[in-house]
C-alpha cells in the first residue's frame, strides 16, 4: 500500500463529495463538496437542521447512493470502481444501517429479522441463530425473540434493528436519525446501547438533528446547506462543570 | 474550595447560589431535625452524581450563617461515635422562611441577552467573528450536554437525580437551539452587504 498513513487508519474517507439530484432550473444541490475522515474505533455525529443533506451524505458513505462526483473509501475498497453486485457485497460485509423507521420486516420474528443479514452472507442456519441470540440478550431483547416487529414497541423495534445492524461484525454502523420515532425513555435506551457500541471500539457515524443524540459521539461535524461548516471533539469536562450547568455552583 | 469562599463572602440572599443553598438547607431541616452529615446524605440522595459539584464546607459554612440569622437552632448531643454531634433544627422564623420559598415563583434567568449583545457588538465593531463567537459557545455547551448525558445514562430509570439531569439536558438542549438559530442569522449577515 502507498496511502499514506491517514487514508489506513481511515475506514471512511471521503473527498469531495457531490451528490446532486435533477438536473436545469430543478436541479437540487443536496451535497456540495464534503470531505470527511471516520478513524477505526470513533464515533461521529453529523448534526444539521432537516433538509442541510446530512441524511444523504450518510447514504453516500454507506454506499446506498453513488455521489455525483468526488470519491470515497470505505474499508480500503475505492467505491467508485465498484460494480453495483461489488458494492451490495461490501455494504452487507462492512456496513450496518440503522434507520429511523427501523425498516424491519414485518413478516419476520425479531431472531429472524437479526438473522437474515446474516443468512444473506453466507452464513449457516445455526450460527446465525446462535448469533441472533447472542446480539438480541446485548440489546435487551432475549426474551422477545420470536416476537414480530409488530407485537414490539418503537424503542424494540429500534433495538432489533440495531442487533441486525450489528449481526455481520461491519466495519462502522450507520444511523440515520436513531431515536426520531421514539419516545424520550426509548431514546434513553437507544443512546445507552450506542454508548456501550462506542465503549466498545465500534465504529459509528450518526446523524440527527438532535443534539442529545450527537452528544453521544466523540466527534461532532455540523452540516449547513450541504456542506460541513464546524467541527469539535467533544469532551467530557468535570462534574465540576455539570454543577455550574445546574446552577449548584456558579 | 477558592469558589465557595468567594461566595460566602456575599451577602446572604444576594447572590442566586448562596440563597438556594440556604433555603435547601432550610427546607431539608423541615422534615425533621439532623445533623450536618445528614443533611449531607439527603442532599446527596438528591443530587445523584450531580452531588459531587457540592461543597462539603458549603454546608457547615451556610448553617453557621443560617444560625447567626435565627433561622435553626443547634444543639450538642452527647454521641460518642461521631465527632460531628450537634443537631440543627428550624426556628419558627426559619419553618415561615421555608413555606414562602415554596411559594416563590422567581426562576433563575438564563439571559440570553447579553450573549446576544455581545455578538449585535462583535459584528458591529468588526473586531471578532459572530459565527466562531457562536460556534465556541455551541462547543462548551456540547461538552456540557455530553457531560450530563453520561450522567443520566447512568442514573437507574425512575431515580430522583435522573430527573435533575433531565432539566439539565432540556436546558442545554434549548440553548443549542437558539445558538443554531444565532448561527444561521450570523452566518447570512455576512453575505450581505
Amino acid at each position: 500500500m502507498t496511502a499514506p498513513t491517514v487514508m489506513r487508519t481511515s475506514v471512511v474517507s471521503a473527498r469531495g463529495l457531490l451528490k446532486e439530484y435533477g438536473s436545469g432550473p430543478a436541479r437540487v444541490r443536496a451535497v456540495r463538496g464534503v470531505d470527511v475522515d471516520v478513524a477505526a474505533g470513533e464515533s461521529v455525529a453529523i448534526i444539521g437542521p432537516s433538509g442541510c443533506g446530512k441524511s444523504t451524505l450518510l447514504y453516500l458513505l454507506g454506499g446506498l447512493e453513488r455521489p455525483t462526483a468526488g470519491s470515497l473509501r470505505l474499508a480500503d475498497r475505492r467505491l467508485e470502481r465498484l460494480a453495483e453486485a461489488q458494492l451490495a457485497r461490501l455494504r452487507r460485509h462492512a456496513v450496518g444501517f440503522v434507520f429511523q423507521a427501523f425498516h424491519l420486516v414485518d413478516e419476520l420474528t425479531a431472531a429472524e429479522n437479526v438473522e437474515l443479514p446474516m443468512l444473506l452472507a453466507g452464513r449457516s442456519p445455526h450460527q446465525a441463530r446462535e448469533r441472533a441470540c447472542v446480539l438480541l440478550r446485548s440489546v435487551g431483547l432475549a426474551d422477545r425473540a420470536g416476537h414480530l416487529p409488530s407485537a414490539l414497541s418503537g424503542g424494540q423495534r429500534q433495538r432489533v434493528a440495531i442487533a441486525r445492524a450489528l449481526a455481520n461484525e461491519p466495519t462502522v454502523v450507520l444511523a440515520d436519525e436513531p431515536t426520531g420515532n421514539l419516545d424520550s425513555e426509548a431514546t434513553t435506551d437507544v443512546l445507552r446501547l450506542f454508548e456501550q457500541l462506542r465503549a466498545d471500539g465500534q465504529t459509528l457515524v450518526l446523524v440527527t438533528h438532535d443534539e442529545r443524540v450527537a452528544a453521544t459521539a466523540d466527534r461532532l461535524l455540523t452540516m449547513r446547506d450541504g456542506v460541513l461548516v464546524d467541527e469539535t471533539r467533544l469532551t467530557g469536562g468535570s462534574s465540576r462543570s455539570l454543577g455550574a450547568i445546574t446552577g449548584l455552583e456558579e | 474550595m477558592s469558589e465557595s469562599l468567594e461566595l460566602s463572602d456575599r451577602e446572604p440572599l444576594h447572590g442566586y447560589q448562596l440563597r438556594v443553598v440556604q433555603e435547601v438547607l432550610l427546607a431539608l431541616l423541615a422534615q425533621s431535625g439532623a445533623h450536618a452529615y445528614e443533611l449531607r446524605a439527603r442532599l446527596a440522595l438528591a443530587l445523584g452524581p450531580l452531588a459531587d459539584a457540592l461543597n462539603e464546607g458549603q454546608v457547615y459554612v451556610t448553617l453557621g450563617r443560617l444560625e447567626k440569622s435565627g433561622l435553626i437552632r443547634s444543639e450538642r448531643v452527647d454521641r460518642m461515635d461521631r465527632r460531628d454531634r450537634r443537631v440543627y433544627e428550624l426556628t419558627e422564623a426559619g419553618r415561615e422562611r421555608v413555606l414562602a420559598w415554596f411559594e416563590d415563583v422567581s426562576w433563575p434567568k438564563p439571559a440570553p441577552a447579553e450573549f446576544h449583545l455581545k455578538l449585535v457588538a462583535a459584528a458591529a465593531a468588526g473586531l471578532a467573528d459572530p459565527v466562531r463567537i457562536v460556534d465556541r459557545q455551541r462547543h462548551e455547551l456540547l461538552s456540557g450536554l455530553r457531560e450530563a448525558q453520561r450522567a443520566a445514562l447512568g442514573e437507574r430509570t425512575g431515580a430522583v437525580a435522573g430527573l435533575l439531569l433531565e432539566g439539565v439536558l432540556l436546558r442545554l438542549q434549548a440553548d443549542l437551539r437558539w445558538l443554531e438559530a444565532c448561527a444561521r442569522f450570523w452566518s447570512a449577515a455576512k453575505d450581505r452587504p
